[in-house]
């Protein structure tokens, strides 16, 4: 069997049939930056921070196909500020206040901002009017933070099977909402224990009466940059899928 | 609130009468929609458990479509189109009138419940504007006295069944014909030659004539067929003609489907028989609904004359038939994944490619999308052989194309020219002479200045979906760049962080220079914001949304210069202009409670 090859950056990295851009860089250790991507679930493409050149092309690598042969940019300056000005339209088309914020430096839309040297929001904040659901016992959702990943909407629909999460709305009024008749948590079955609580990469959804259990300064992020965090994590996700396959 | 028995019983009417298919769900929200004029939180929850599916889906797609409301409209709802020909015929004065005779506030329902206006996207019926839509049916040539009327009718209570026709009239206003609109077609011939021909040989004339998608990406006809046809594993395969026809000043399907519906649903049939498919769907938008009766009926013609249905021309081989769905208001759905997931009962949100729809398309299974006229030409080159039509064109761009001509000439309308024609004959023949420049493509293709006009049309040149726009000297390049920026900003999906942030950044940054409080660096922001749009967003929408601006800019540099003012940095807001709320809070308006703004 000849082994499937591409070259990311100059660096020829290997990939199985049916892998995508960054799964393959994943397992080989390369870091590209993404939000709405998680390892565990469907590829999804909506973030677009995985942003890549492929020949010459943007392509998304979560969704995009590894095939023989493709050469990818993806550490370069021009990719990374292109990825930089879009943290900065996540940050200001909701509202992140981080000082306040529980999650701050869990936190992956930080964590992005900080390893591609975001040092402000660049743009006029557009302060939108979000509701807050803090009806259910133990779970909160704050729709201020949420930046329209969806994976607490595959979480839930493809691990849980419960379809407690959607998104609603077009344009800039895409919103995530709630599948119950009241349009609260409360009157859905979620528990804290279900995937769909734990895959929210920035604070949109908390557990309750966790808050700053964890002090700042000891958090994931407060200590290693992102890049590395993910590959630790992921690899062996991507891994065991490869070996699956 | 619906909530009597009765009302109870209409709604199980409607979702009966769709045969509780949760793929029908938009069909099932418009007639939800025109009976009650909007969808009750009560009504979601009962189509969730009546068709079982989320109620968090029926709730998604309600808020996703601009026809949808879940606040009640008028029980006349008026919609006036908001594109920039509509304005250049002075639709903006005339929706003022319309509102302040029926004393209403746009977007905002009377309070008696008898009445609501607001705008919309493009109607097509840009070149018999200005135009709008009454409770979903087209209105075209708004004038004060039409206004007039309408309102008596409105205040009287008269159902827009009994309003005059005349007010619905709807014009072909075709000026020239050629390949397409000239040749005419006998129902059932062009399937008569093909089963004569072969089916394999009639994809190689579609081959030979080098025919390319009408819709705007030019993709080959034969080769999409062929992909589909060969694609493995699939339990059915599916014909899908694209009516959506969103883009702003485009009009030629309305016409092909109000006078040439035979060819283009002809043409379907000849390419379900190529690809072996048994059914069809034609996605009309909802902007046409005065054409689904007209069409139905012709539907019901050719089933009674074994052109559809089974045993098709007496083949008992041959089975086909094809149903109707209508959108509800979403440019988006224009692109063909949006728009299979909108025919699927879902947001008209853009699937990831690879795969494409020719192997995983409507119910995940092989399907061919093509738009209206591409069938239209399809039918007519089974009929008459791949070298016809090959005759005309250029050598990349064979054939011709159907153009919706309109703006500032004497005879807009409907022409249909051989590829390779300039853009001064095509303006010479319709009164277009005294054009400063040309929207080709619609806000999605580019704008031309009159040192251009000997360009030419072709994909190699100047492709367009059929929109052609003419503005003369007395038109604000801004103006119509703003016009076209607003539409993407509203038409986004939203899925994609570039374009659903990027389109209203835009908005907001051209809003700010044309307002005078630009700066130097706003333009290269302008431009930044620009190409970051077109270079990372998900879809074709998001790809050309900031066309328009980049476009003008390298062309009318100047134009844009003039507004600016002279420092380099100013701030995004206006300091007194933002006091204006704190002013009549405190009912003050004195010299105190203004703040002058350095310039
Ligand atoms: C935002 C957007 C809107 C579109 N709108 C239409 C449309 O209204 N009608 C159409 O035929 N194609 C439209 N298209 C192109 C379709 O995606 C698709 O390419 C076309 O229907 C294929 O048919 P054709 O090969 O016959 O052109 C649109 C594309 C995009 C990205
Ligand atoms: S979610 Fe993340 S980015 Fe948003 S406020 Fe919290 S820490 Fe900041
Ligand atoms: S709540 Fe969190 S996981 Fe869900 S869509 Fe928003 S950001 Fe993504
Ligand atoms: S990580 Fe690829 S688009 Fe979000
Ligand atoms: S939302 Fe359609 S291109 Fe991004």
């Amino acid at each position: 069997m000849t082994e499937h090859m591409l070259t990311i950056d100059g660096q020829r990295i290997p990939f199985t049939e049916g892998q995508t851009i960054i799964e393959a860089a994943t397992a080989a250790g390369v870091y590209i930056p993404h939000l709405c991507h998680n390892p565990e679930f469907k590829p999804h493409g909506s973030c677009k921070l995985c942003t890549v050149k492929v020949n010459g092309r943007n392509c998304s690598a979560c969704t995009f196909p590894a095939a023989d042969g493709q050469e990818v940019l993806n550490n370069t300056q021009e990719l990374n500020e292109t990825r930089r000005t879009i943290t900065q339209m996540l940050f200001i088309e909701g509202n992140h206040f981080c000082p306040s914020c529980e999650k701050s430096g869990n936190c992956q839309l930080q964590a992005v901002g900080y390893y591609l040297n975001m040092l402000d929001a660049h743009f006029p904040f557009f302060y939108p009017s979000r509701e807050v659901d803090a009806s259910h016992q133990e779970v909160m959702l704050d729709r201020d933070r949420c930046i329209l990943c969806e994976l607490c909407v595959r979480a839930s629909r493809d691990v849980d099977g419960k379809n407690v999460f959607a998104l609603s709305g077009r344009g800039i009024n895409s919103h995530l909402i709630v599948n119950s008749t009241t349009g609260k948590l409360k009157d859905t079955d979620i528990s804290v224990d279900d995937k769909a609580v734990h895959v929210c990469p920035v604070g949109a959804i908390l557990i309750k009466r966790k808050g700053f259990e964890v002090p700042i300064g000891e958090r994931i992020y407060d200590g290693q940059d992102i890049g590395q965090v993910s590959l630790e994590h992921e690899m062996p996700i991507v891994e065991e899928a490869e070996h699956g396959r | 609130m619906p909530s009597t028995p009765s009302d109870m019983k209409t709604i199980a009417d409607i979702v009966a009468r769709h045969d509780a298919d949760p793929t029908r769900l938009v069909q099932i929200l418009r007639d939800v929609q025109s009976t009650f004029r909007h969808i009750p939180a009560a009504v979601m929850d009962r189509l969730a458990a009546q068709l079982s599916i989320d109620r968090a889906q029926v709730q998604a797609v309600t808020e996703f479509y601009t026809f949808f409301s879940t606040e009640p409209r008028g029980r006349f709802d008026i919609l006036i189109s908001d594109s920039i020909t509509d304005h250049m015929l002075g639709s903006r004065e005339i929706a003022a009138y319309l509102c302040e005779c029926l004393g209403v506030t746009p977007g905002q329902t009377r309070a008696d419940g008898q009445v609501s206006v607001d705008f919309t996207s493009c109607t097509g019926m840009c070149e018999q504007g200005p135009a709008g839509l009454v409770n979903g049916y087209a209105l075209t040539k708004l004038t004060r006295d039409r206004v007039e009327r309408i309102v008596e009718l409105v205040n009287d209570d008269t159902p827009v069944s009994q309003w005059p026709r005349e007010f619905f009239a709807v014009k072909d206003n075709i000026h020239r014909a050629d390949l397409v609109l000239g040749t005419k077609l006998q129902p059932g011939s062009a399937l008569r030659w093909m089963f004569q021909r072969g089916l394999d040989s009639t994809l190689d004339e579609i081959a030979k004539s080098g025919l390319r998608g009408r819709g705007g990406a030019g993709f080959g006809t034969a080769m999409k067929w062929k992909f589909c046809r060969e694609a493995t594993g699939s339990a059915e395969r599916f014909v899908v003609c694209n009516a959506d026809e969103g883009e702003p000043g485009t009009f030629k399907d309305r016409v092909l489907l109000q006078s040439y519906a035979h060819q283009v649903f002809e043409g379907m049939t000849v390419c379900g028989a190529v690809i072996g498919a048994r059914r069809g769907y034609l996605y009309l938008r909802g902007e046409y609904l005065y054409l689904h009766e007209p069409l139905n009926a012709v539907l019901a013609e050719r089933r009674r004359a074994g052109l559809l249905g089974s045993n098709i021309i007496g083949r008992p081989d041959f089975e086909f038939d094809i149903e109707i769905r209508i959108g509800a208001g979403a440019y988006i759905c224009g692109e063909e994944s949006a728009l299979i997931e909108s025919m699927e009962g879902k947001r008209g949100v853009p699937r990831n490619r690879p795969p494409y729809p020719v192997t995983n398309g409507y119910l995940d299974q092989p399907t061919v999308v093509n738009n209206v006229e591409t069938f239209a030409a399809a039918a007519l080159i089974a009929l008459k052989g791949g070298a016809w039509f090959s005759a005309a064109g250029t050598e990349k761009s064979k054939g011709t194309k159907i153009l919706s001509i309109a703006g500032d000439c004497a005879r807009p309308g409907i022409y249909e020219y051989p590829f390779g024609t300039t853009m001064a004959q095509i303006l010479a023949d319709c009164g277009g002479t005294g054009a400063m420049g040309l929207q080709i493509g619609g806000p999605s293709g580019i704008f031309i200045g009159a040192q251009e006009f000997e360009r030419v049309l072709g994909f190699e040149d100047l492709p367009t979906g059929g929109s052609f726009m003419i503005f003369d000297q007395r038109r604000d390049v801004l103006e119509i760049v703003r016009n076209f920026t607003h539409f993407f900003a509203h038409e986004s999906c939203g899925f994609c962080t570039p374009c659903r942030v990027g389109t209203s950044l835009l908005k907001n940054q051209l809003d700010k220079i044309c307002a005078g409080h630009g700066g130097k660096a706003d333009l290269a922001e302008l431009k930044h914001i620009s190409k970051l749009v077109r270079a990372t967003s998900h879809c074709g929408l998001g790809q050309t949304a900031a066309n328009p601006i980049l476009s003008t800019l390298e062309r009318f540099p100047e134009q844009y210069e003039q507004r600016l003012k002279a420092i380099s940095f100013e701030p995004g807001f206006d300091l007194d202009g933002a006091l204006e709320v704190a002013r009549r809070m405190s009912g003050r308006d004195d010299a105190h409670a203004h703040l002058a703004q350095e310039a």
